[in-house]
């Protein structure tokens, strides 16, 4: 087990502009976590700076096994636009495998049944790089799908892609979940949201505003930008 | 203008007879660049590749030293392969100084840098859309580097052609080191260069059809190749 994440004292700034006000926090697992707020609010940095992509300009990020290289094998993350290699789409999972050092002889197998998860078995031979937008990050899911990932990061998966794709990569995301994997997503698409969250990290500006449970998130912010933003979002409401 | 129409008919026919001596030439020419765009390349890649995905100090002073070199004198890399090789010099005792060899050493080192520094930028261009997604896989280092190489292996075909087409031209080398020893190390442009100056003009302006046209033959296959497989992979 690599979670509870801790974030301690996390802050991040570029070009003497601060990205990330200095943030406390514990992620424990089953709860999803959806990291809401307007574009340029520092959701995406958030993000990175927890998968260990970013290096932080001040304090910590802490998981709770020490040991760098299984904190690294347990967790994936899926960007807004995945970037495929130019080879099969099966071969593109046995390459993520590969890499997170699983044995020649398993990897065949897991990513074929990573790629039935996903709906993408029919297309395994295809070339990765002519598929679909939405195929493309049904792939995105299945690799990370065949690391058995404890957190999967997810950076607005499906903000370039039509409502069907869109729901596709919903259900894969839920399965996900049922599966017992952390999720930790960036969207500022508030239906799905709710539809995928239990909990939501509202940030503004870099700083984290409120943290809430979905339903109470929609019904009754806490915070005033968190009010402004779900209005600004839902005028209808 | 009569004297180049003569050259000319002249040149049509020695290819036309299939000469043994211009097949020769020819297939010596060929041998020599083409092991040392193997060569090159095999050195060349792994190196503009770790080059691009690296950081470590004096990176930039290597990649302006290594686009410099892209304009090497070929004159001044036989010269040093020539003291090198040469019977008092440190690997004179190879004895491999006026032999093929010493021609394919010295087309190595001249085309090494610029099929590294084409490779270095195409790889660090690459690299801005690859890295997050490598590294979040965790592939870094040397081990990303590759992955990139091998995507985007049909681009860097150009890069290696550019050096197959420097090997190809240069004189000032292969003379040097190879000695334009007549059915030895007698290549199309080292003949060129002699028969122009002795008068041959036919023999040196078939040898220089063939040349262009063997130049032109290569890239477009490399060409085809990199449009299928571009059709093919996306």
């Amino acid at each position: 087990m690599i979670l509870p994440l801790r974030l301690d004292q996390l802050a991040f700034a570029a070009g003497g502009r601060e990205i990330i006000a200095p943030l406390t926090l514990e992620l424990g697992d089953g709860a999803s976590s959806v990291i809401l707020g307007a574009n340029g609010a520092g959701k995406s940095v958030l993000m990175r700076l927890m998968h260990g992509l970013l290096a932080p300009t001040s304090g910590r990020v802490a998981w709770s096994d020490a040991d760098a290289q299984r904190v690294r094998r347990q967790q994936a993350m899926v960007f807004q636009r995945p970037v495929m290699l130019r080879r099969s789409a099966l071969a593109n999972v046995v390459y993520a495998l590969e890499i997170a050092g699983i044995p020649a002889a398993e990897r065949k197998t897991r990513a074929r049944e990573a790629l039935k998860e996903v709906g993408l078995h029919g297309l395994a031979n295809r070339p990765a790089r002519v598929l679909s937008g939405g195929e493309q990050q049904r792939l995105a899911l299945a690799r990370a799908w065949a690391l058995h990932p404890e957190v999967l990061f997810l950076d607005e998966p499906t903000a370039s892609l039509d409502p069907s794709a869109t729901r596709e990569i919903e259900a894969v995301i839920r399965a996900f979940d049922a599966g017992g994997t952390k999720i930790v997503m960036a969207t500022h698409n508030l239906a799905q949201a709710r539809r995928l969250g239990d909990e939501v990290l509202f940030l503004h500006r870099g700083r984290l505003v409120e943290r809430t449970p979905v339903e109470t998130f929609f019904r009754q912010p806490s915070s005033a930008e968190a009010a402004a933003f779900i209005k600004g979002e839902l005028p209808w409401v | 203008m009569g004297s180049i129409l003569e050259a000319m008919r002249g040149a049509l026919s020695l290819i036309a007879s299939g000469d043994a001596t211009l097949a020769g030439i020819v297939l010596l020419s060929l041998k020599v660049s083409l092991s040392a765009v193997f060569f090159a390349t095999l050195l060349a890649l792994p190196l503009g590749a770790a080059i691009a995905v690296t950081r470590f100090p004096g990176r930039r002073a290597l990649i302006v030293l290594l686009n410099a070199l892209m304009g090497l004198p070929p004159v001044v890399v036989g010269l040093v392969v020539y003291l090198l090789l040469s019977r008092a010099g440190p690997l004179g005792p190879l004895g491999l100084l006026f032999t093929p060899p010493a021609m394919v050493v010295a087309q190595t080192i001249l085309i090494l840098p610029i099929i590294a520094a084409l490779c270095r930028q195409a790889v660090e261009d690459a690299w801005i859309e690859y890295e997050e997604q490598l590294r979040s896989l965790g592939a870094e280092g040397m081990r990303a580097a590759l992955t990139i190489v091998w995507d985007i292996r049909y681009s860097l075909l150009t890069a290696v052609l550019a050096g197959l087409g420097r090997a190809c031209a240069e004189v000032g080398a292969v003379i040097i080191v190879g000695g334009n020893i007549d059915g030895v190390t007698r290549v199309m442009t080292t003949t060129i260069a002699l028969e122009t100056s002795k008068g041959d003009l036919p023999l040196a302006l078939s040898l220089g059809i063939v040349l262009i046209l063997l130049v032109l033959l290569l890239n477009a296959g490399a060409y085809f190749i990199k449009e299928a497989a571009q059709r093919r992979y996306g």
